[in-house]
């Protein structure tokens, strides 16, 4: 497109509000009962948490890549894209992030758990929760259909805010390379609620950006406390 | 990107056969045989003489509806009824998403009209793929050609009119075009009417975007070139804007009875416009939107006061 930079996101948005949340809708009607069983991996994701091995932490991080391959080929590739011309690139993404996870997190186990003590920790955590437990209830409580709830695991939104909990909540080393596909997915998705004029854009975007700035003000805290 | 330098006279045209042609416009009803309390008045494309309904069907965002089995039946519900009230042209493109396919989902449905006028657009950078694109999107409107091609938001015109031409010339569609929107490079549009022999333009124009008064749409005139209108409700967003007041009493006087219908009426009275194409995912909207160009329309003192009318609110 010519001249992209000077049209704003509602003039680029190419679908309506009722296609966007009608996706979601046969989206899940087709995939159910397998919500059940995203919804069960996220559970496991908690328990294994618990846990903290170092195989424990291998299994979260297998079953986010999982989770993320699922969304890329299913929600994307298959759904999405059939509505919007980004949604190929959404879906290289998720795939990419996939990809990551097994890489860093299951081959070289670089992603470590420790008790949920410093505020990032508990930020972590409860986004973790809030992206599993809560996300899937705030359609229906602006009064859509159950039937187009966003679940971890099988949409993006919830799927993005929990990797990112699960990012903050693990231990002494973040793994950086995970952070940006899940931080600007949700800065993505945010802008595409704003210009669908959804009451809750703000609130992913929110949650990601609370997140990066944990996660900075963390690091440079304790880049600080090792120079000293 | 350079702006052409070749200036050719306007094809196959003299202003004063134009404005023939427009002065007869309101005869084409009785040469067609409608009436006109239920059939859309009609303008002549000013290259060939051919009337065209003041009212067309875009499908932008209404008809990107994926594969939405229930949506694509509403999708072929729309088409049906803006059939049925005297529509022809279509309009879209390999920018809006699922929206050919949709468009060729209701052709087969419904069983293309004979008098379907086809209207797409190619939007690619590599001039050399253009023709594989329009290929592509014939296949999903599942027609043997389209009626008229445009160059989408003037994307690598240069290299794509050409093939236009040739494709025009080798009987694979019938007119070429070329097409911006949101009031954007109004200046090179106007360099490539005054170059090309272009049969359409089709540009945004609606009761609060004027711009295209000033010089495109006088120019089209002179050139002899259809004019298409996107946008006439601005995105839905124009609506809601005038909703907020009473419709003027005087609207009566041009047989409207909706804000829709005095921004409608508005635009396709214009005399260089020859189709404005509203985009709408309701029944009730087509026939509306139908309707507006079967009544009465505005003249140009009547033009100035519904300008100056919506100016003030």
């Amino acid at each position: 497109m010519t001249e992209w930079w000077s049209y704003s996101l509602r003039d680029l948005l190419m679908f309506s509000p009722h296609t966007y949340y009608r996706l979601f809708e046969l989206y899940n009607i087709e995939l159910w009962p397998l919500q059940l069983i995203a919804l069960a991996l996220g559970g496991s994701v908690f328990l294994l948490w618990r846990h903290r091995s170092d195989m424990a932490a291998r299994a979260i991080a297998a079953i986010l890549a999982l989770c993320w391959l699922w969304v890329a080929w299913a929600y994307h590739w298959q759904r999405y894209a059939t509505i919007s011309l980004a949604a190929d690139y959404y879906a290289l993404a998720f795939a990419l992030e996939a990809l990551l996870l097994l890489w860093l997190g299951v081959l070289r186990g670089r992603l470590t758990f420790a008790p949920a003590g410093s505020v990032r920790q508990r930020f972590g955590l409860l986004l973790f929760l809030l992206a599993l437990l809560c996300f899937p209830l705030i359609g229906p409580l602006q009064g859509r259909s159950w039937l187009q709830a966003e679940i971890f695991g099988v949409a993006p939104d919830p799927t993005a805010l929990a990797t990112l909990g699960i990012l903050l909540f693990s231990g002494v080393r973040p793994v950086w390379w995970l952070f940006p596909i899940p931080a600007i997915w949700c800065l993505v998705s945010g802008a595409t609620l704003w210009a669908l004029d959804a009451p809750d854009f703000m609130i992913t975007p929110l949650l990601a950006l609370l997140t990066i700035d944990l996660m900075i003000v963390n690091g440079s805290l304790k880049h600080r406390t090792s120079t000293h | 990107m350079t702006a052409p330098t070749r200036i050719s006279p306007p094809p196959n045209n003299t202003r004063r056969r134009i404005l023939g042609m427009i002065a007869a416009a309101p005869l084409l009803l009785p040469m067609m045989g409608l009436s006109r309390q239920s059939r859309p008045a009609a303008r002549p494309i000013l290259s060939s003489g051919e009337p065209l309904p003041l009212v067309g069907l875009g499908s932008w965002i209404t008809f990107n509806v994926g594969n939405d089995q229930a949506a694509r039946d509403a999708s072929a519900e729309v088409m049906r009824n803006f059939f049925q009230a005297g529509g022809r042209l279509i309009d879209s493109s390999p920018m809006y998403g699922s929206s050919q396919e949709v468009i060729g989902y209701g052709l087969k449905k419904l069983g293309r009209p004979a008098d379907l006028f086809a209207a797409d657009k190619v939007w690619i950078s590599d001039g050399d793929e253009g023709r594989a694109q329009m290929e592509a999107s014939r296949r999903h409107w599942g027609i043997p050609r389209f009626d008229l091609m445009q160059v989408h938001n003037l994307l690598s015109w240069q290299a794509h009119l050409p093939t236009l031409f040739a494709m025009k010339a080798g009987g694979q569609l019938r007119y070429v075009g070329i097409t911006t929107s949101h009031g954007r490079r109004h200046g090179e549009m106007e360099q490539i009417m005054k170059a090309e022999a272009l049969d359409f333009i089709q540009l945004s124009y609606n009761l609060y975007d004027r711009e295209a008064e000033q010089r495109l749409l006088p120019l089209a005139l002179e050139r002899g070139i259809a004019v298409i209108v996107n946008r006439p409700f601005q995105q839905g967003a124009l609506l809601p804007r005038l909703a907020r007041h009473p419709l003027p009493p005087w609207a009566a006087e041009i047989d409207c009875s909706s804000w829709a219908q005095f921004a409608l009426k508005f635009i396709i009275s214009h005399p260089a416009v020859t189709c404005a194409i509203p985009a709408t995912t309701r029944i009730a909207h087509v026939v509306e939107n139908m309707a507006a160009a079967a009544g009465r329309l505005p003249d140009k003192a009547m033009r100035a006061r519904m300008a100056a009318f919506v100016d003030n609110l």
